[in-house]
């Protein structure tokens, strides 16, 4: 298991490492250069080169990359080509709003579990048809859409729901907060409840076919007792690898909701960096973005060696 | 039968009588004759194929439905008319330009499909033979293709098309190259676990014996048995592909205007949510039901060629 931990923990390593190759000689290539979105007719030629030289961005590509990642190591991304603040401060800001927002539709895509085990025990109801039309249904609509149909409908007949933002200015309370999270929350949420329950469904479907479940009904178990204790905690088992990848999409998947509600998080900070193309600030999220991919996975592929006793990694 | 005894012309008489006239054998359907009739018993497929179908259809032949069917073109501005609601004769709308909506959706849907066909196909042109390779050769090939697999899985999907499209903003076609090409791992795994379960069979040793070489092996014995699992994945690549395109293009850093996608008319509707809201439905819609389509059609091919599925 240690040399298992030791050899991904050097595989992360490069692959940090090589994203964040990648991303840098990306960037650099850029046509038009770094300042081409600053360079108007009316700045000088002089004026330009001094932009560039105090950006650092005349160093070949090698060194300046070399600068770039001594520098991170050491915890410093840099500043922000628009406001000149620390890259790490920005991001700081905007880190709790998203984390915000994550938890809360991580939790409430638990809900899909029960209703994953609720349709497996009901197979062949209207209760079950009705989920599994909802699973197909809701993993083709494009769920920012059906936000957006929410909102659409919010703006233009009863106020349901606020148009955006984390809470209203003025009138900061616990009340108002809750009111602006609920439908982001919900609908990033829409995700974990058709991913988990499809998975439930399946999970238990399996376990209940399985014939130590026989033998625990033989054996005059209550029917409770057969499905807690030997049903549930088998099908629950692999759950765990599945919320591995929430780590990832803690991040990622936040970029099209943030962008819907006008959540203030890194997501949104993401888009408006592209388009301001401020490069430290978009190679430190694409870091930080990769380093929780690696990690979930990580965690998923160790938690499953782990809850698993059949899968065991040397 | 002049030979035969009286005794034995009898006897071969009755036998001839007794046993029933066996009809003539026919020959059984093949594998993907068999898979076709199971699909058509499946109505959900049947009707998912059907709407995928005329999506595909009138979105292809747009300009003649434009011309000849509703008399509009999807760039005539009509400014007196512009923000209309949706009414007999303009179905979607028109929107801030007075541009008829349908028609738009219509064209936009030609690039969002065709950005899908694309992505899946490069998807497959990638996938397939690192899986065929990984599956076939095993040993240090397999651990190389798995190495690279595992890398590209840890990449950071949307951030580096962010990071892509802002850098290059790519035309359509480089737009799908890259999505397929960020996006090969998951067609390469399940296409190396159907080799490795095809390539143990007995017949494939056999062929080899006989003198097969490896090309032959891949193409005459192995590939045919991938036809179940690549088609089925490359439904779902086309849809997600559609998917993503789709949600870059509605964060402005896909399909890039005048070019219209139905992610970028979700866009550029952000202004007008108030205004006009069949702006925002009417894309989204379009792809809520063509990827819907594909995945009951996906589905379905699944369950169709599983021969254990019966009935």
């Amino acid at each position: 298991m240690a040399r298992f931990l030791v050899r991904r923990l050097i595989q992360s390593a490069f692959i940090l490492l090589g994203v964040s190759i990648l991303s840098f000689g990306l960037m650099r290539l850029a046509p038009g250069g770094l300042v081409a979105m600053y360079a108007n007719p009316r700045i000088s030629q002089a004026t330009i080169e001094r932009l560039e030289e105090q950006l650092g961005l005349n160093d070949p590509l090698p060194i300046s990359y070399a600068k770039w990642l001594t520098s991170a190591l050491r915890g410093n991304f840099g500043v922000s080509f628009i406001d000149q603040r620390p890259v790490v401060d920005k991001i700081a800001e905007r880190l709790p709003a998203t984390i915000e927002l994550s938890l809360a539709a991580l939790l409430l895509g638990l809900l899909g579990i029960p209703l994953g085990v609720f349709a497996a025990m009901h197979r062949g109801s209207w209760a079950d048809n009705l989920i599994r039309v909802f699973t197909v249904v809701g993993n083709a609509v494009p769920h920012w859409w059906l936000g957006l149909m929410i909102l659409v409908i919010s703006a233009n007949t009863v106020r349901i729901f606020p148009l955006g933002g984390m809470y209203t200015q003025g009138h900061d309370t616990l009340v108002d907060r809750l009111w602006h999270l609920a439908l982001p929350a919900t609908i990033t949420a829409m995700g974990g409840w058709i991913g988990y329950s499809r998975y439930m469904r399946s999970e238990v479907l399996d376990v209940l076919g399985q014939d130590f479940v026989r033998t625990a009904r033989a054996k005059g178990l209550s029917e409770r007792v057969v499905l807690v204790r030997h049903v549930f905690r088998n099908a629950l088992i692999p759950i765990v690898t599945l919320m591995g990848g929430v780590l990832a999409a803690l991040v990622g998947g936040s970029v099209l909701f943030e962008n819907t509600f006008s959540w203030p998080g890194i997501g949104r900070m993401a888009v408006q960096a592209a388009f301001q193309r401020d490069y430290p600030v978009l190679m430190a999220l694409n870091m930080f973005t990769a380093f929780l991919v690696i990690l979930g996975n990580l965690l998923a592929d160790i938690a499953y060696g782990w809850v698993d006793p059949r899968v065991r990694y040397e | 039968m002049a030979q035969e005894s009286k005794a034995g012309a009898v006897r071969s008489a009755t036998l001839r009588r007794a046993a029933p006239a066996e009809p003539e054998a026919r020959p059984s359907p093949g594998y993907l004759a068999l898979t076709w009739q199971r699909l058509r018993r499946d109505r959900v497929s049947m009707f998912a194929i059907y709407l995928f179908a005329a999506i595909c259809l009138i979105t292809v032949t747009a300009p003649l439905v434009a011309t000849y069917v509703l008399h509009t073109d999807p760039n005539a501005q009509d400014l007196r008319n512009n923000f209309a609601p949706p009414a007999p004769g303009r179905w979607l709308g028109t929107d801030e330009l007075g541009r008829d909506n349908l028609t738009r959706v219509l064209y936009a849907g030609r690039v969002s499909l065709l950005i899908g066909f694309m992505v899946a196909v490069v998807s497959l042109l990638v996938g397939v033979p690192a899986g065929l390779v990984a599956g076939f050769y095993g040993g240090r090939v397999d651990d190389a293709i798995n190495a690279v697999i595992q890398v590209l899985q840890n990449i950071p999907t949307l951030f580096f098309l962010i990071i892509l499209s802002v850098t290059f903003r790519p035309d359509p076609t480089m737009l799908a190259v890259i999505i397929g090409v960020i996006g090969w791992m998951g067609t390469a795994r399940l296409v190396r676990g159907q080799t490795l379960s095809v390539g143990r069979r007995d017949y494939i040793d056999a062929a080899r014996v006989l003198g097969a070489s490896d090309a032959r092996l891949l193409f005459q014995h192995i590939l045919p048995n991938l036809i179940s699992v690549v088609s089925v994945v490359a439904g779902f690549e086309i849809a997600s592909g559609i998917l993503f395109e789709s949600g870059l293009s509605y964060l402005g850093l896909g399909v890039q205007p005048p070019t219209a996608s139905w992610g970028n008319m979700l866009q550029n509707s952000l202004d007008y949510v108030t205004r006009a809201p069949w702006l925002v439905a009417a894309p989204g819609l379009m792809i809520f039901l063509t990827v819907l389509a594909i995945f009951l059609l996906a589905d379905g091919l699944r369950d169709a060629f599983d021969p254990r599925m019966r009935g």
